[in-house]
């Protein structure tokens, strides 16, 4: 089995997929000839043509309006958005009508549209091309959001999204997308969306986690005196609660990791989830997140962002109690 | 080094019927008697859809409505120019252009009533819900007709806005992607004069709409909004055009009579008179003369349509209020299967009600 890094792992669903079905088009800046500024789409504008692989202007709002244009009209547009921070002039599409065409149709039209874009932090960027606003996403009812944390669940996620009926936001996380490699079966699979991934089991405290943070959550495991069990949450939007349920009953204690920004962040859904089960745990919730200030630039990056050091003092307090 | 004239454009501006009521013959489209006769009962439909309308809303029966009244022309002359298999993408003051292209005035009555059903289109109708917010319908307008073009159908789409939609980014981008990936589009605008409160003039300092078009290499055409057989005709070659690779913007000069919605005032914001030199130009008057002189109408025969016309809203008010929606209707078409959490909620919902 070959290993590989996430970027060949998403690149290999989306040639998969665009194999499978004709109508499934690519389109976004800079996808085709030059395969993706981070080279995810790298090779498929040769295998598929400029028909189905498609440089368009810099034009995110027309990117993803257009793709809702194109998925009534009956394709599968899988459309990229360069960086995250680039995705706030198309949020006016996917919330004021991605998210709701099927609704507003009555089910008459759907947008069956993955939207891409490489996020979050830890990669020595540019302003505006740190941010994790997957909540805001999240919020919006009709759109789903998904975020891989390796490449094995990139492949089979997308995979799942672009076969999916309804409209879906593919967060990728950068620092993932080279840094690890691992091995990825070249067959077709699916990893259905919603449901998380226990990627270590343990008894003392849980931590849910999701893209980039995953990892850091297993650094903090391996290090902790305690047996730390770590989710790997996978889908946001919806998210599985059952998993996140169990695993609070059993554990007693909750850490949710994110590299958002605290107040309003997904954290924080999971933790009233858990609030409003009655689960009786051991120790209140803890979030475990990026302060309310706009990500720093590269310098002061590592002040920002949680680590293994942040998630194992925060269980220990929690084991504390 | 010499400073060179590299490019020259012009503007035109086609007028076919004037507000007198007569035709410039060498312009006039090939339109059958039936045809002009079918575009007038569609204009009268939509001024008797407007005052049923305005009245259910002064009474609470029917929510915010967007009157048509002196746009008619502009509304249903594009519209009718669309074959079935073109594609209509409606803003908000189109209800006439959504029944010519075939929702029925049930669904429409249905929609403004507030019943989500409204925007069920009939099978086989090629329209797009109303679209609220301004300008965000034309990406999906040129989504669509990039779809056309990549299934080699034979088929354009025809997107309304009004003169404020042309101030959105959606406007530049849907305009862009049509240029550069030569779409079958059509951009209808209908030039009222206001956006609300504001005059064209605080939109743009653009002389005209139809100039916008050669910043990206499309056609652009001004007509005559009041004018029906200038705005279907100047729609019908646009729509043909754009079959071939060329896409237009389409000016309508026009003027909203009414009010912006049924919550706004214009007294506001406009002047009497303003309102009364246009009245002079009634689209619907002008081709009412225009047949009356061809024997194609007459007092009673005009009677007879406005009469037919309000029994078919009056019987659509009646289906529209004796069917309500039911409750759980609103969560089924949030995503094609409920999730977990979705039903939890609906259940709960379900104990409630």
């Amino acid at each position: 089995m070959p290993r590989m890094a996430m970027v060949e792992a998403l690149n290999l669903a989306l040639k998969q997929e665009m194999k499978k079905d004709k109508r499934v088009l690519l389109l976004g800046e800079d996808v085709g000839k030059d395969g993706g500024v981070f080279r995810a789409s790298d090779g498929l504008l040769k295998k598929f043509g400029a028909e189905r692989v498609i440089d368009t202007p810099v034009s995110e709002s027309g990117i993803v309006g257009a793709s809702i244009g194109l998925a009534i009209a009956g394709f599968k547009p899988v459309a990229e958005i360069q960086f995250s921070g680039f995705l706030p002039p198309a949020f006016d599409q996917l919330l004021t009508h991605a998210a709701r065409m099927r609704n507003r149709s009555r089910g008459r039209y759907a947008v069956p549209m993955v939207v891409r874009c490489p996020y979050g932090g830890g990669v020595r960027a540019l302003e505006h091309h740190s941010e994790s606003f997957e909540a805001a996403y999240a919020h919006i009812p009709g759109l789903k959001v998904v975020i891989p944390s390796r490449p094995y669940d990139a492949k089979g996620l997308l995979a799942s999204a672009i076969r999916g009926p309804d409209p879906v936001l593919f967060m990728e996380p950068k620092k993932v997308y080279r840094s690890v490699k691992e091995e990825v079966p070249e067959k077709e699979y699916l990893i259905p969306l919603g449901k998380a991934n226990i990627v270590r089991h343990g008894s003392d405290v849980t931590v849910i986690a999701w893209g980039a943070m995953v990892k850091t959550a297993l650094e903090a495991a391996e290090q902790s005196q305690y047996d730390i069990e770590v989710i790997d949450l996978r889908t946001i939007k919806p998210f599985d609660k059952k998993a996140i349920l169990e695993s609070a009953g059993k554990t007693g204690r909750v850490i949710v990791l994110h590299e958002a920004v605290k107040t309003g962040g997904w954290g924080a859904e999971i933790a009233a989830s858990i609030a409003e089960s009655g689960i009786r745990l051991k120790a209140p919730v803890k979030r475990v997140a990026s302060p309310d200030v706009i990500v720093p630039l590269l310098k002061s990056e590592d002040f920002f962002f949680p680590n293994a050091k942040t998630v194992l003092s925060a269980a220990e307090e929690m084991m504390r109690k | 080094m010499p400073l060179t004239k590299i490019a020259e454009f012009d503007v035109k501006k086609l007028e076919i019927l004037s507000p007198e009521g007569k035709a410039d013959e060498k312009l006039m489209p090939r339109l059958s008697k039936k045809d002009i006769a079918e575009m007038y009962r569609l204009m009268v439909l939509s001024r008797a859809f407007d005052e049923k309308a305005i009245a259910l809303q002064r009474q609470g029966r029917l929510g915010t409505y967007v009157p048509q009244l002196g746009q008619e022309a502009s509304i249903i002359g594009p519209a009718y120019a669309l074959s079935k298999k073109d594609w209509l993408v409606p803003s908000f003051r189109e209800t006439g252009a959504m029944i010519a292209h075939g929702c029925s005035v049930e669904m429409m009555m249905r929609y403004w009533a507030g019943d989500e059903r409204g925007s069920l289109m009939p099978k086989g109708a090629r329209v797009l819900p109303v679209a609220i917010p301004v300008s965000t319908q034309l990406p999906h307008a040129a989504g669509i007709a990039w779809g056309m073009k990549k299934l080699k159908e034979r088929s354009a789409v025809m997107a309304y806005f009004g003169d404020g939609g042309t101030s959105p980014g959606d406007f530049h981008e849907a305009m862009n992607l049509a240029g550069v990936f030569r779409l079958p589009v059509v951009f209808v605008c209908q030039n009222n004069h206001y956006a609300i409160s504001l005059p064209v003039e605080r939109q743009t300092a653009s002389k005209t709409i139809a100039q916008k078009a050669i910043g990206y290499g499309i056609q652009g055409v001004q007509v005559d909004g009041n004018d029906i057989f200038a705005a279907y005709s100047a729609a019908k070659k646009a729509l043909e055009d754009a079959k071939n690779g060329i896409p237009t913007l389409i000016e309508c000069l026009t003027y909203r009579m009414g009010d912006h919605t049924t919550s706004d005032d214009s007294k506001r914001y406009r002047d009497e008179k303003e309102v009364k030199e246009w009245a002079k130009k009634d689209p619907v008057a002008r081709l009412e003369k225009y047949m009356a002189d061809r024997k194609m109408l007459n007092a009673a025969l005009k009677e007879k349509i406005i009469k037919k016309c309000r029994a078919i809203i009056e019987k659509a008010v009646g289906d529209v209020e004796s069917s309500p929606p039911d409750a759980e209707d609103i969560f089924r078409y949030t995503y094609a299967e409920m999730d977990e959490s979705l039903k939890e909620q609906a259940e709960g919902f379900r104990r409630r009600v």
